[in-house]
């Protein structure tokens, strides 16, 4: 049977300054299907949904809804079409109850009735399969249940396409489950629903149709039925690229970070991280992969001493070969204890820098108290900060302009350079080359390079899977919190790590 | 059809700093001028001539620039009190009272030990317990800051009025003579715990301490690990337990601090020059000095002049007064008005405003 | 001790109502996520531009020939319209220009006690006088006239009945304000904006237009409570400074009541009763004590403030956003 599209967008483009975030984008979204939108971090796709949603507005291309073409400059508008979109950080004002949130903002004359819509939420609910209680505030709920909410939202509002972006990185295997019942039942109402995902097996479980996006571009549909896990992947992945970092062999690694069944939960008690374990050898770039938000942050802060830790051990092995167990230590008490340990946070701004102070105190952040008195040694700190400017071609006008005046990847050469300066051991690093042009990147990995020639420790948290496979020795997969696998980088290639990365285990690789 | 907004707004980056003076003469300036124009409104007199009384009542005399030189002072050394609990993002609105307590235990040294001990250990104890009381009460609200998150605007503003009738207190209970409700020159004939003149000069001793005080906070804020420590705690609290600094600690010692440079503010007070004790001794100064540690934005050179400007408005309209029979609290509108110009100006600092032309966007 | 408590309460409620007004406006200002400290000021501005209106036409037709009607509303009209332009002075400087909260409203109070007291000074020398008040005794009558029977009815009246109009308009602010957050749309609306502009926002809520109009209505209703402070407690005298630091004991109330408007009723009566306890000090008693007394109100709010801190209970913590401004761009 023939159908006619709910949504057309037709060579949609936008662009972030000089970064494109979609290119040429053309796709349809009919009545009644689930259509999963796939693609790696970065590849566009809540991009693209965004201009859907009327959260940003295309530089070109146009939209239309059920034929006719449309302007989409507010989320107001794209509710009046009938869009609704979930994002991944929810929009709900805490103290209030699920039903207020869920009326807030409607412009409907109706009389202030909250039991009223309270009857029709759970009207919804009833007819969707999925259960919210109206008079619950939303603080005292779980992400699940905010979710849900957020779902009941749209839906009050009548919406008949629903976007969701990765619905599930937040909810259990239990309430994946449910969730898409949900949208199965919604699917059998008429409504349409696009889901955002690089997870292939809910794909495959879930969508009648995939569309592929890679770097901002249309890849291609698949019907779900007709497709492999091969040919996602090689559609998500795309072919190997030769990037030509350098990899020296590691020199006499020996072991150095050791960490046993670490188990971390965030503070809404959901675990992060799952009874992981692994070594970090001296000499040698251990890369962990995963889609992000699988637990590579709490990974990095548990070691560093930021993360409080529920149960396992982390071992620091000295050149002695003397154990320490850095669990339940502050940073300070690790910097005290003679570790010298390094990390490039990923938030570089709100973590590993301060945006508001220049160049020149943002390099004492580490080292201010090493000097003896009561008086900070201003003299060296900006002495450093001129040769990371200098060694790291840092562009700024001066050592006293403020960091967050700087452009992104001058901003990541001032932390990696004050990072590396201490001499470290150890060497962590989080998506270190995010949003950085190809030069910079090959800057940053020359200096891991480096380091790791010295001998130190380095963990590289990156989210490009072609970096990885060159640039590590060793790779651990993260997936859903757990370790999917430890491969070893020369002897594994893109498709089996985007296998694991999505699948625990990656099973399906025998498939 | 969406209407697409004339006027954007956007976070400006940076500013030229002569731009950013000429942005905060032309806010006074315009102060001034509305100051003048309503001056006239409400009271008839030419403006310039109330001006120039003002000039007069400030610097007229060598007496009243003195005053002039005392009460800046005194402004000056609670807002540099304050100014580290800002730098920290700990809005201390309590600085009247933890004034009012170093006052009263500067007081209380002067009234119970003061026939006891010899001039030199009394002062000393007089210092000792008046930093230990406004110490005290800014420490308080701190530790619940650290530990619980308790809300300091709040907390620090309602210690100010306990701190009030704690004062009302002890007034009656050493009032001279006995219900004459006030407490009166304390040791007047023995002068003991009066601070020595220096250069026979009353408030000289004053200006020096609060100067010397001026410079010291300066360099705790800029060149010491603990002023560095303050400032990223203030700027970013996961960048602070980044590097290991520990944030708890930092606010009740930063809190210790500002509360002991304004205990330090009224003993000078007590001591220095009132030699009595009211509840209305700090004169709302306290609140007087956050807007003038706000605004200078921790910049001790802007502190000076803000605080001079303030003063000197004050000063200025107590000439007015017996001048021209005017209201004394005509100071504190027209103080009001000028903060308000102040206080907007920043806006223009902070903020860019574009003009759009209006276009039609394509349908 | 029935008629102890007969002869506190007439007396706690009139010192109560100038609070209860002030509490009720702050609660309404800040739960849009201002934090206004300028209340202090704007009662005193209230007060004075309810005089000066009560002044102009008590001297301008004399006190035989006032009509009761033209008496009430020329200095109701007049307070109303002062409290409103500071409110909007305060809006326009927070939300428009995004000035920091704390500083503009201690500005507003320096400049609203200042205003007050100016005025204040500039009608008693107007008038005349010997001593430095204006009485305006007739335009006071017309504001403090009590209810019907409240001298018959014996306790009964004296206790709930012997109040003038303002007063029971303080407790109908007190209920419609509270309905109107808790129980209608624009109040959740409004909660939205205070807890979360950011939301209110993505929701397609005005929300540069709900702080506005939260925070001038507030600033009106605090304005009353210094009209009633002049023209009934003080009944028509006003003396500069004698308003005191009631506005501050206001915004007090309004976190001892944790932020509604429902329990400011009766608070600000408990605090009213604090604030004169010591008149019932047995004689005899160092008056010194009397003193310590009167900090009860503030040590009883930093005790809530504490004990909400410790107890993390959501709803009874401050708004969210409360003395944060709102730059869309900066999400």
């Amino acid at each position: 049977m023939e159908r006619s599209p709910v949504i057309e967008l037709k060579h949609i483009t936008k662009r972030f300054g000089n970064n494109i975030a979609n290119d040429d984008v053309s796709m349809e979204v009919y009545e009644g299907e689930i259509l999963a939108l796939l693609g790696e971090n970065g590849s566009g796709k809540t991009t693209l949904m965004n201009a859907l949603a009327g959260i940003y507005y295309p530089e070109d291309g146009q939209i239309f809804v059920r034929g006719r073409e449309v302007n989409i400059h507010s989320p107001r508008t794209a509710f009046d079409l009938g869009i609704g979109m979930i994002h991944q950080h929810f929009k709900l004002v805490d103290v209030l109850t699920a039903v207020e949130n869920i009326i807030l903002g409607l412009n409907e004359k109706s009389r202030y009735d909250l039991k009223a819509a309270a009857a029709r939420i759970t009207e919804i609910c009833d007819r969707y399969g999925f259960h919210v209680d109206p008079f619950q505030k939303i603080y005292t709920m779980s992400v699940s249940q905010k979710q849900t909410v957020e779902i009941v939202k749209v839906l009050f509002r009548g919406a008949d396409l629903l976007i969701l972006d990765e619905p599930t990185a937040v909810l259990t295997p239990q309430e994946t489950e449910k969730l898409f019942n949900v949208l199965r039942n919604m699917k059998a109402d008429g409504k349409s629903i696009i889901i955002i995902t690089h997870k292939l097996n809910e794909v495959l479980e879930i969508s009648d149709r995939v569309a592929i996006l890679r770097k901002g571009k249309y890849i291609c549909e698949i019907k779900t039925s007709e497709a492999s896990v091969q040919q996602l992947t090689d559609a998500m992945v795309g072919h190997a690229v030769t990037l030509n970092i350098d990899r020296p062999v590691p020199v006499d690694p020996k072991d150095k970070i050791i960490v046993e069944h670490l188990t971390i939960r965030n503070s809404d008690g959901v675990a992060k991280l799952k009874d992981i374990s692994f070594t970090a050898r001296t000499g040698e770039i251990l890369g962990i992969a995963g889609i992000s938000g699988n637990g590579q942050k709490e990974l990095l802060e548990g070691i560093a001493g930021l993360q409080k830790i529920e149960s396992g051990s982390i071992r620091f092995v000295d050149d002695n070969g003397k154990e320490t167990e850095l669990v339940g230590m502050d940073p300070r008490k690790i910097t005290d204890m003679g570790v010298t340990l390094s990390f490039v946070p990923e938030d570089r701004l709100g973590m590993g820098l301060v945006g508001n102070m220049n160049l020149g105190e943002n390099m004492m952040l580490r080292t201010f108290r090493h000097s003896g008195g009561p008086f900070i040694d201003r003299k060296e700190p900006f002495h450093l900060a001129k040769r990371v400017i200098e060694s790291l071609e840092v562009v700024t006008p001066s050592v006293k302009t403020a960091v967050r005046k700087l452009s992104g990847g001058n901003v990541q050469k001032v932390l990696v350079g004050r990072e590396i300066s201490s001499s470290p051991t150890v060497l962590l690093t989080a998506y270190a080359v995010r949003g950085l042009d190809i030069n910079s990147s090959y800057l940053i990995y020359d200096l891991v390079n480096q380091q790791k020639k010295q001998g130190v420790a380095v963990v590289y948290v990156g989210e490009d899977l072609d970096v990885l496979l060159e640039l590590c020795d060793r790779i651990l997969v993260l997936c859903d919190g757990q370790v999917s696998a430890i491969l070893d980088a020369r002897k594994t290639d893109k498709q089996q790590v985007g296998l694991l990365m999505t699948k625990l285990g990656g099973e399906a690789a025998n498939e | 059809m969406n209407k697409v907004p004339l006027i954007h707004v956007t976070r400006r980056k940076d500013i030229f700093w002569v731009r950013a003076w000429l942005v905060r003469i032309i806010a006074v300036a315009l102060a001034l001028v509305v100051c003048g124009v309503i001056t006239m409104m409400a009271t008839g007199l030419n403006p310039i001539k109330v001006y120039a009384a003002m000039i007069d009542g400030a610097f007229g005399t060598s007496r009243r620039l003195w005053m002039l030189l005392q009460n800046i002072a005194i402004l000056l050394c609670i807002s540099i009190a304050l100014a580290p609990a800002f730098r920290m993002r700990f809005w201390n609105l309590g600085g009247d009272g933890q004034a009012l307590m170093g006052a009263l235990g500067a007081a209380a040294s002067m009234i119970l030990i003061g026939d006891k001990v010899p001039n030199w250990l009394l002062i000393l104890i007089m210092i000792v317990v008046s930093i230990c009381a406004g110490a005290l009460w800014a420490g308080i609200p701190a530790f619940f800051k650290a530990r619980w998150n308790t809300n300091e605007t709040l907390f620090t503003l309602m210690m100010n009025y306990v701190a009030v009738q704690l004062v009302a207190f002890f007034v009656i209970v050493w009032e001279v003579p006995k219900g004459a409700g006030k407490i009166g020159i304390i040791n007047q004939n023995s002068n003991a715990g009066w601070f020595p003149q220096v250069g026979g000069q009353k408030y000289l001793l004053n200006v020096i301490i609060v100067s010397v005080l001026t410079i010291l906070v300066f360099i705790y804020m800029n060149y010491t690990k603990q002023g560095y420590e303050l400032s990223v705690v203030g700027e970013s609290e996961p960048t602070a337990r980044y590097v290991g600094i520990k944030v708890r600690r930092v606010i009740v010692r930063t809190m210790l601090l500002s509360g002991a440079l304004c205990g330090v503010t009224g003993l000078l007070l007590v001591g220095g020059t009132d030699h009595t004790l009211t509840t209305t001794l700090v004169g709302g100064r306290g609140f007087t000095g956050v807007m003038v540690a706000w605004l200078a934005k921790f910049n001790p050179v802007f502190m000076v002049i803000t605080s001079f400007l303030i003063v000197f408005l004050q000063r200025g309209a107590t000439e007015i007064t017996t001048t021209f029979g005017l209201n004394q609290s005509f100071g504190d509108i027209i103080t009001g008005i000028i903060l308000f110009f102040i206080i907007g100006c920043e806006f223009f600092l902070n903020y860019q405003i574009h003009f759009r032309k209006a276009h039609k966007e394509v349908a | 001790m029935f008629d102890f408590f007969v002869s506190l309460i007439p007396r706690a409620v009139s010192q109560g109502i100038p609070l209860m007004f002030g509490a009720v406006g702050e609660t309404v200002t800040e739960k849009s996520g201002n934090l206004n400290l300028g209340t202090a000021g704007i009662m005193y501005v209230g007060g004075i531009c309810g005089v000066i209106g009560a002044f102009l036409y008590e001297t301008g037709v004399g006190p035989e020939n006032m009509n009761g009607f033209l008496a009430i509303l020329i200095p109701l009209a007049c307070c109303l319209a002062g409290s409103f332009l500071m409110g909007l002075l305060y809006c326009f400087l927070t939300v428009t220009l995004r000035a920091n909260q704390n500083v503009t409203g201690l500005a507003m109070t320096t400049f609203g006690v200042g205003f007050g007291n100016f005025f204040g000074g500039s009608l008693i020398k107007l008038s005349g006088a010997d001593v430095a008040s204006i009485a305006l005794s007739r335009t006071s009558q017309f504001f403090s006239t009590k209810l019907p029977f409240a001298d018959k009815l014996g306790w009964f009246g004296k206790v709930f009945l012997n109040y003038s109009f303002l007063a029971y308009t303080a407790v109908a602010m007190a209920i419609i304000a509270s309905v109107l957050i808790f129980h209608t749309k624009l109040g959740l609306q409004l909660r939205a904006v205070g807890e979360s502009p950011a939301t209110a926002d993505a929701a397609g809520i005005n929300v540069t237009r709900y702080k506005y109009v939260a925070t001038c209505v507030g600033a009106m209703i605090s304005g009353l409570g210094g009209l009633y402070y002049v023209m009934d407690y003080a009944s028509g005298v006003w003396t500069n400074d004698a308003f005191g630091d009631r506005g501050w004991l206001a915004i007090a109330l309004v976190i001892f009541t944790i932020w509604r408007p429902i329990h400011s009723i009766w608070a600000s009566i408990l605090f009213g009763g604090l604030y004169i306890l010591h008149i019932f000090i047995p004689s005899g008693t160092n008056l010194a004590v009397k003193e310590i007394y009167k900090m009860a109100p503030y040590v009883v709010t930093i005790i809530v403030l504490i004990i909400t801190s410790l107890r993390n209970k959501r709803e009874n913590q401050p708004p969210a956003s409360l003395g944060l401004s709102y730059f869309r761009e900066d999400r």
